[in-house]
């Protein structure tokens, strides 16, 4: 098992569009909620492959997009304090603030490192102790638990100068809130793989259950979405709406008991701005009582001026799946990947980056 | 206490010539450098070709090369990408303040062996260094100069609908190995750097082939950048096939859990032939046989259609443009 190029198999791949092509009869719309998704669906061309009855929209899961404006300026803020150091998952860089990005915060002077694990700041962190160091804490269920690590072992260690701007979002609530709202119909819902690792199915089961909407785990790979789609067909042909996980080699049912164990043990649910979608209850993450200590929020006089969002963006929208990046005015003349306007284009995982990168409209 | 660069083994004095003898010319020795004259002169004729290239590396040692390495390698297959023979190189170091002696040894010894794999000298040279904090350890420059065999017109604007596109091994090695190795990244994987002179490689292609189009090494921006560049300047398309692109299975595995894509990936040791139809399967052969082109394929051709664009057969049978980096190639999130 290599684990990699089977799941880009091209017979396995038409085995299943096939499949999908025999029993799709009922047309449905599948939201994929997770960006990773929305970067293999496009890269593979998926969404061309796939019957007429079947159409795809992009949901709100790239953590980089849905990242309110005011807290990506509360970042930079804290980036222009003296004495701090900003250490950040390199998607974040590039992302524009209200006015300034925090790459351009860092040619600007601020020290903003890229960092790939919570571990490397605090080693930062533990080589600079005349420094403040802050870690940008984004991502859903799938960073919380490593973030929540850093926290335990900055305690433990008595590492004082170590910081998390606790932006952490959840998302079982997000997809609520876009079902209760009911702007998009949808038939079936594509589930991510790596959040369901940590969280486990029962969260969908509840969702797939209480709205009757079908919902599959899925793994990244294109054979793990053409499965995924396969199995929400047959549950819409049959009426059904239950969790079922394609994704076996990464999801157990009851997740890492371990990671949850570590997020609740240093973080409680909070509501949490989301660009597009506003404030939700219960769809964030702030730091427990006992660890205020870390939290850069209390720590620092963060002070930004009111955020506002670009002119004409309609990132909002398009995460929330009204809207595709086509219906946006900006979408590849103002908004490019060069010089990006809104956070969808800025991310690999963002819908705008997917469709200009991969969408563009060849024969053949 | 190690041995270690001061700046004042760059202020031209006593410290700076014993840099330069006991360092550089007794490993490098060759008679146009010994004479130590301001600049290396010396006879060519016939069409020549001339590059010049800078290589900053982080870290400067990583598996299967160093910087020394990639910068005698960088300039010889660009000079080999114009179909020249290779022969002289120039060497500029940018040394920072505290890089340790038996560092600079490692680095000059491998530009030595990479010269001799190469078959170039190093003809003349500079040494400066810059207190610490104002370069990263080590900055490399080499300029080179080459000789093309007559009848032989490479050039990126050379490539005509029905050409064969050759590749000539597994592409993103070199990227990989860098990372692995990167502060604050290290991960353990087996893979190497693929950096090699590529002139011999060459001359075996223009031996099976006077005919080749053009040549390019997949370096900064990976294949994607490359066959991009191609499909503007001839004012073509490129069709490839994602299930010919030799790539290994580690880089593969490493592309995944850092959210990068290999078409993306520097290579220091590949190059790309746009080659006719006809030709296409002598040269294919004849890089297969050296021992930098065993893993060579063709993985895909020239078309009229959409030109200035390139486009990817999914292993889906669907197909996508592959468009040129933007930005750096950032991980993502979760």
């Amino acid at each position: 098992m290599r684990f990699i190029t089977e799941f880009r198999s091209s017979e396995l791949a038409a085995g299943l569009l096939s499949q999908i092509r025999l029993k799709s009869r009922i047309p449905a719309r599948l939201m994929e909620f997770c960006g990773g998704h929305t970067a293999t669906i496009f890269k593979y061309g998926i969404r061309q492959a796939l019957p007429a009855t079947l159409e795809m929209v992009s949901g709100p899961g790239c953590p980089v997009c849905v990242t309110a404006n005011a807290d990506i300026d509360k970042a930079i803020a804290l980036s222009q304090l003296p004495g701090v150091i900003i250490t950040t998952f390199g998607d974040m860089l590039r992302v524009p603030g209200s006015r300034l990005s925090l790459q351009e915060a860092k040619a600007g002077g601020a020290d903003v490192r890229m960092v790939y694990s919570t571990m490397d700041a605090l080693k930062i962190a533990n080589e600079n102790a005349d420094k403040s160091i802050v870690f940008l804490g984004i991502g859903f269920e799938t960073t919380a638990p490593t973030i929540a690590a850093s926290i335990l072992q900055a305690k433990e260690k008595g590492i004082g100068n170590y910081y998390v701007l606790s932006l952490n979002k959840l998302c079982p609530p997000a997809i609520r809130a876009i079902l209760d709202s009911g702007e998009v119909r949808l038939n079936g819902l594509i589930c991510p793989g790596h959040v369901s690792a940590v969280i486990g199915s029962h969260p969908w089961g509840a969702i797939a259950r209480e709205y009757h909407i079908p919902c599959v785990i899925s793994g990244f790979e294109p054979v793990d979405i053409l499965q995924c789609v396969s199995m929400l067909v047959v549950q819409i042909e049959k009426g059904e709406a239950r969790v079922e996980i394609a994704y076996r080699r990464g999801v157990r049912p009851e997740g890492n008991l371990e990671a949850l164990k570590l997020m609740e043990m240093v973080f409680e649910p909070a509501p949490a701005r989301w660009r597009g979608i506003g404030e939700l209850p219960a769809s964030g993450l702030k730091l427990r009582g006992e660890y205020q200590q870390f939290d850069a929020e209390l720590a620092f006089d963060i002070v930004t001026e009111p955020a506002c969002e670009p002119e004409g963006c309609i990132c909002g929208d398009i995460l929330r799946g009204t809207k595709v990046p086509q219906d946006c005015p900006l979408f590849a003349s103002t908004c490019t990947p060069e010089h990006p306007v809104g956070p969808c284009m800025v991310s690999s995982e963002g819908s705008c980056s997917a469709h200009y990168l991969y969408g563009g409209s060849l024969a053949g | 206490m190690q041995d270690r660069i001061l700046l004042t083994h760059g202020s031209g004095g006593r410290l700076a010539r014993e840099l330069v003898e006991k360092r550089f010319l007794k490993v490098l020795a060759n008679p146009l450098l010994a004479r130590l004259d301001d600049s290396a002169v010396f006879d060519l004729s016939g069409t020549l070709a001339f590059t010049t290239d800078s290589h900053v590396v982080s870290p400067i040692f990583f598996p299967g090369g160093d910087i020394g390495r990639l910068a005698v390698c960088g300039t010889v297959n660009d000079l080999a990408m114009s179909g020249a023979k290779p022969l002289y190189l120039s060497l500029a170091l940018i040394i920072e303040e505290g890089l340790t002696m038996s560092e600079l040894d490692r680095v000059v010894a491998s530009i030595q062996k990479a010269a001799e794999e190469a078959g170039v000298k190093i003809i003349t040279g500079d040494t400066k260094v810059v207190s610490r904090g104002n370069a990263d350890r080590l900055f490399i420059n080499t300029t080179g100069i080459g000789v093309v065999p007559e009848g032989v017109n490479i050039s990126g604007s050379n490539a005509r609908p029905g050409d064969k596109m050759v590749l000539s091994g597994n592409i993103g090695d070199h990227s990989i190995a860098v990372l692995s190795k990167r502060e604050g990244l290290s991960f353990a994987t087996d893979l190497e750097s693929d950096c090699a002179p590529l002139g011999s490689l060459v001359a075996e292609m223009l031996a099976a082939s006077s005919n080749i189009h053009c040549l390019r090494d997949p370096t900064r921006g990976g294949l994607a950048a490359t066959l991009n560049e191609i499909a503007g300047q001839s004012g073509v398309g490129i069709r490839i096939e994602e299930e010919k692109i030799p790539v290994r299975e580690e880089v593969l595995g490493a592309c995944e859990m850092l959210g990068l894509d290999p078409l993306y990936l520097a290579n220091e040791g590949k190059l790309v032939a746009v080659v006719p139809a006809q030709d296409a399967e002598a040269v294919l052969k004849a890089m297969r046989v050296s021992c930098y082109g065993k893993e060579a394929a063709i993985v895909g051709e020239v078309s009229a259609e959409h030109p200035g664009r390139v486009v990817m057969k999914t292993g889906l049978g669907t197909s996508r443009i592959i468009d040129m980096l933007v930005g750096d190639p950032l991980p993502r999130i979760c």
